[in-house]
């Protein structure tokens, strides 16, 4: 019976070791073949690049306004996109517009995924009276559509970035929470967890090991999911006048001061809209991509 | 041992001595309540799942554990594994009850590990097999680096290429390599006891044979003790030492697994036994032994669980509850071997 | 075999690959079976083998857009592969008739027994709803289950897996099918339940004169019921004859390594197993020779060059080895 312990130095020879290629390199490799999400991740990045650069690569000043040439048309001498309803031009606006659309669609489901998340695996791992707890709160803000909640949260903090942002992510967390909860239950109950308890590690041991590598990557993706919402939701706040003041181009703000202008340059009009459209379609897209090469089990 | 190094975290002494059991299980009791259904007239009651076990593992055997759907032979590993908390009952090992302070769970759970039925789902699918094998023993203090050389070793100690095998995920092996890293898993504590919950039902045939034999290579040369729950009665003939037959969260039989199988004492013994499949071509069973399913544990039988379905029950039998009598190793739960019972001068079941 | 005795089933060379995305997974790579009226064959082999898949392309149900069959498939008097899909669909039931491992998977769950059942009988014989109930409860006390009239109103999960199993025998029999085909019934069911259903099967080979395709990997329960007994290796029958001559004179080293393999109650203690070295193939890249070579003991070069062809040993037990 061998129960001494031997020495622990490796042979000289020793041969490596044959290393699969982990999970996320797997989805990563089925993400490249499919073409519609590297097309729609392509365009999320060009429009991401295009924000970042947008005051040095804009072709005129997006604040510089003309009250003569208020409402030119598409293919107008100097305004490629037209002018909007102060003469300035779209064309940069637009561009410069992205940053603030990107940053309000993204930044409350990074901030929404990092709460919900914890909430929800605390929630999923606890169990019982914690669980119970958590859930009917959560289920309190879920029996509010988002759109009545945004605004309501919004209209109380305030007009304002940061207030959106708030509202957004208060209004995100409980979706994630339910997501979370949900697959934490179900990795909670699986073997390998058991064997893990078994082994004597304790429960932030075991989440931290076994379940957050298990749980996260659906919570992510759902997420992902949640961020042409956000896009639009901020777009409606800011369309109602309580996210992103004049003369911050953004571009459901911009859907708004540009309202009036659809009977008489409906093309303009439209524009902010096509760019929300285009924008939330591609992150529908690339999360739609991401979850079915997570799906798949080799 | 054919290069095997050691690197394990060192192996409990043992404290009492080869005549003290390993294990000692007294009274154990697991109910899983029924949540009430407002709205139907039924409601309330429980789960049987585990009522009133009582057994000793002996150091160095392996003890079968047999039983039918509802028996509850899984309750009683996950209860012994503390897994699940037992409602009523204690558990000692090798002298000490487990959970006191002499005890604590987690150094326990050092001692006793377990090896489940499905090979997949008992595997971290985003962990690699040498982390997975290196955990236990990273909880328990050893570094990193250590723990991996020590999952190396292991695999190779249960047949699998370190260098092919260490640094793949779960989907990537077959249902065979897979257990044999479960194994390598429990083993790689040091454990005393391992505790092996239908471990090669799922297996093809061929690799069920591959993996008994490396469990009884391991047993050997780390002088282990099994608990071998099993439906395949002829694996368990094979492999056991004692066996023990459990039936509606009860054990009505446990003794020497050839005399248990060859002179049976327990009627439902007899029938599980009889309703294995002749494997002579002349020879056909006629008659199933038993009729009906494995009855529910939420309402078991009054008197003696099984004389519902037992051919020789008696009208004492719907009234005493039998208790496990001891006849030179062999116990049996049923009036019929029970001197001072009812049962001769009961008239017949009604 | 007179030739008033055609076999009811007749499969010739049978051939089924399915498309994987790139690959090709040759599951069956020339499969020849025929069963007689009234006669129970067990198809006897590991994951891999093709039984399961055999026993489907009988009744041709898998998916057609990623599967290729050739060969031949005669169920009385019928072709099966040239069948279109309302003789097929005429065929699945009356002629033939499947029972399931897992009957949770197989039954609806929304409806009771007793609804299945009249919708199949009704469907193929046109009955009325009267008639097809009392069918439905004959067909249960035909199969032995107690209390037949209440449990026509059961749903399946609220039965237990013998009661289960045994109402899954009673839909496949509704239509008074000639062949039964079983897809490992009893592998999850208790050793008490598996005896009963084992027979039961027989029982009602013998009153209906049912001839009945029994999958397993297990030989005990093939040994109950069987009358003849084919062994399959990585898509191919290895092994075929009545199940005396399988049991006592194996020729084949994977069934022989298969027989000896199993642990049984004559062994002494701490002997070891006898065990098959390596793993069953990949059947998306089969090796050109016989597919068992690479773990046989007896290998030999022109093993491997070749798939080894059909030998007859005996009177109607045949072996795909060229040492016999």
């Amino acid at each position: 019976m061998t129960d001494s312990v031997a020495s622990l130095a490796a042979p000289a020879n020793a041969t490596p070791i044959a290393r699969s290629p982990g999970y996320w390199s797997n989805v990563v490799r089925r993400l490249r073949r499919d073409p519609v999400a590297l097309a729609a991740g392509a365009l999320i990045l060009a429009l991401i690049v295009m924000a970042i650069l947008a005051p040095w690569i804009s072709p005129a000043d997006p604040f510089q306004a003309s009250m003569l040439k208020r409402l030119r048309p598409i293919g107008t001498e100097g305004y490629p996109l037209g002018a909007d309803e102060l003469g300035r031009d779209m064309l940069s606006r637009l561009m410069l517009g992205a940053r603030l659309s990107l940053f309000m669609g993204i930044v409350p489901v990074i901030a929404a995924f990092v709460v919900g998340s914890a909430i929800g695996i605390l929630a999923g791992y606890a169990g019982g009276w914690t669980n119970t707890l958590i859930m009917r709160v959560v289920d309190v803000f879920y029996a509010f559509p988002s759109v009545l909640l945004a605004i309501a949260l919004s209209g109380t903090l305030g007009a304002g970035i940061f207030n959106a942002i708030l509202s957004l992510t208060i209004v995100f967390v409980p979706q994630i929470v339910r997501v979370a909860e949900s697959v934490t239950t179900q990795v909670r109950r699986s073997d390998y967890v058991d064997a893990a308890r078994a082994s004597g590690a304790a429960p932030l041991t075991i989440v931290r090991a076994h379940v957050l590598s298990n749980v996260l990557g659906p919570i992510f993706v759902y997420s992902t999911s949640l961020i042409s919402v956000s896009m639009i939701l901020a777009s409606g706040l800011s369309f109602l006048g309580l996210g992103v003041r004049p003369p911050e181009p953004e571009w459901g703000l911009m859907l708004n001061t540009l309202r009036t202008a659809i009977y008489t340059q409906p093309w303009v009009a439209a524009l902010p809209g096509v760019m929300i459209f285009i924008t939330s379609m591609s992150f529908n897209l690339l999360s739609d991509g991401l979850r079915s090469a997570m799906e798949v089990k080799e | 041992m054919n290069g095997f190094i050691d690197a394990r975290p060192p192996a409990h002494p043992d404290l009492g001595g080869p005549a003290q059991p390993l294990l000692s299980v007294r009274g154990l009791v697991k109910h899983f309540p029924l949540k009430r259904d407002f709205l139907s007239r039924r409601g309330g009651g429980a789960v049987r799942a585990v009522d009133g076990v009582d057994f000793d593992v002996k150091k160095g055997e392996t003890l079968g554990v047999v039983g039918e759907s509802g028996c509850g032979k899984s309750t009683t590993a996950r209860l012994v594994m503390q897994l699940i908390g037992q409602d009523r009952g204690e558990l000692v090992f090798d002298g000490v009850a487990v959970g006191s302070r002499a005890l604590a769970l987690r150094e326990f759970r050092r001692q006793t590990q377990m090896v489940f039925q499905d090979s997949y789902s008992s595997l971290n699918p985003r962990m690699t097999i040498e982390d997975s094998i290196a955990f236990g023993p990273r909880v328990h203090g050893s570094r990193a680096g250590e723990a991996i050389t020590a999952a190396r070793s292991l695999l190779g100690r249960v047949g699998l290429d370190a260098q092919r095998f260490a640094g793949r995920y779960p989907h990537e092996l077959s249902g065979g390599q897979r257990q044999r890293v479960n194994i390598a898993r429990a083993l790689a504590l040091n454990p005393r006891l391992v505790i092996l919950d239908e471990a090669v039902s799922a297996l093809d045939k061929s690799v069920e044979a591959q993996v008994l034999n490396l469990l009884l290579d391991l047993k050997d040369d780390f002088g282990l003790t099994y608990m071998f729950i099993s439906h395949d009665l002829n694996v368990v003939r094979y492999i056991s030492d004692r066996v023990m037959v459990m039936y509606l969260g009860q054990v009505v039989e446990l003794g020497p697994v050839d005399q248990v199988f060859d002179a049976p004492r327990h009627p439902y013994t007899q029938a599980l036994l009889r309703s294995m499949p002749s494997t002579e071509p002349g020879v056909r069973t006629e008659t199933a032994p038993l009729s009906g399913d494995p009855p529910n544990p939420i309402d078991p039988p009054s008197g003696c669980r099984f004389h519902t379905r037992c051919a020789q029950a008696r009208a004492a039998c719907a009234r005493e509850a039998p208790v496990m009598t001891q006849n030179d190793g062999h116990a049996v739960r049923c009036l019929m071997h029970q001197p001072d019972s009812g049962y001769a001068a009961s008239g017949a079941l009604s | 075999m007179t030739p008033a005795a055609q076999p009811l089933v007749s499969i010739r060379n049978l051939e089924v690959a399915f498309q994987a995305g790139a690959k090709t997974v040759q599951a069956l790579s020339g499969v020849s079976l025929d069963v007689a009226r009234g006669e129970a064959v067990a198809l006897i082999g590991e994951s891999g083998s093709g039984k399961s898949v055999t026993l489907r392309a009988l009744m041709r149900l898998h998916p057609p857009r990623r599967t290729r069959m050739r060969g031949e498939m005669i169920v009385d008097g019928r072709d099966v592969l040239g069948m279109n899909a309302r003789e097929l669909a005429a065929m699945r039931g009356p002629v033939v008739s499947m029972v399931f491992q897992e009957p949770l998977l197989a039954l609806d769950p929304v409806y009771t027994l007793g609804r299945q059942i009249e919708e199949m009988v009704r469907r193929h014989t046109g009955k009325s709803a009267a008639e097809a109930r009392a069918r439905a409860l004959s067909l249960f006390e035909r199969v032995r289950i107690p209390s037949p009239e209440r449990r026509l109103q059961a749903y399946p999960h609220e039965m237990s897996g013998g009661m289960r199993q045994r109402a899954m025998i009673a839909l496949a029999l509704s239509c008074s099918p000639k062949v039964l085909l079983a897809d490992e019934p009893t592998t999850a069911l208790d050793a008490t339940v598996q005896i009963q259903i084992l027979l039961l099967l027989r029982e009602l080979q013998r009153e209906l004169g049912l001839s009945i395709v029994f999958v397993t990997h297990d030989i005990g329960a093939a040994a109950e019921i069987a009358d003849r007994v084919a062994v399959m290796y990585g898509g191919r029958i290895v092994e075929q004859g009545t199940l005396a001559d399988l049991l006592r004179a194996p020729r084949h080293p994977y069934t022989q390594a298969l027989l000896h393999g199993r642990a049984h109650g004559a062994m002494q203690k701490g002997q070891r197993l006898q065990t098959i070295p390596g793993s069953p193939p990949d059947l998306a890249a089969l090796p050109p020779g016989c597919a068992f070579a690479p773990r046989c003991s007896y290998a030999e070069a022109r093993c491997r060059e070749a798939v080894p062809g059909i030998v007859p040993v005996a009177p109607g037990h045949e072996v795909r080895c060229v040492r016999v």
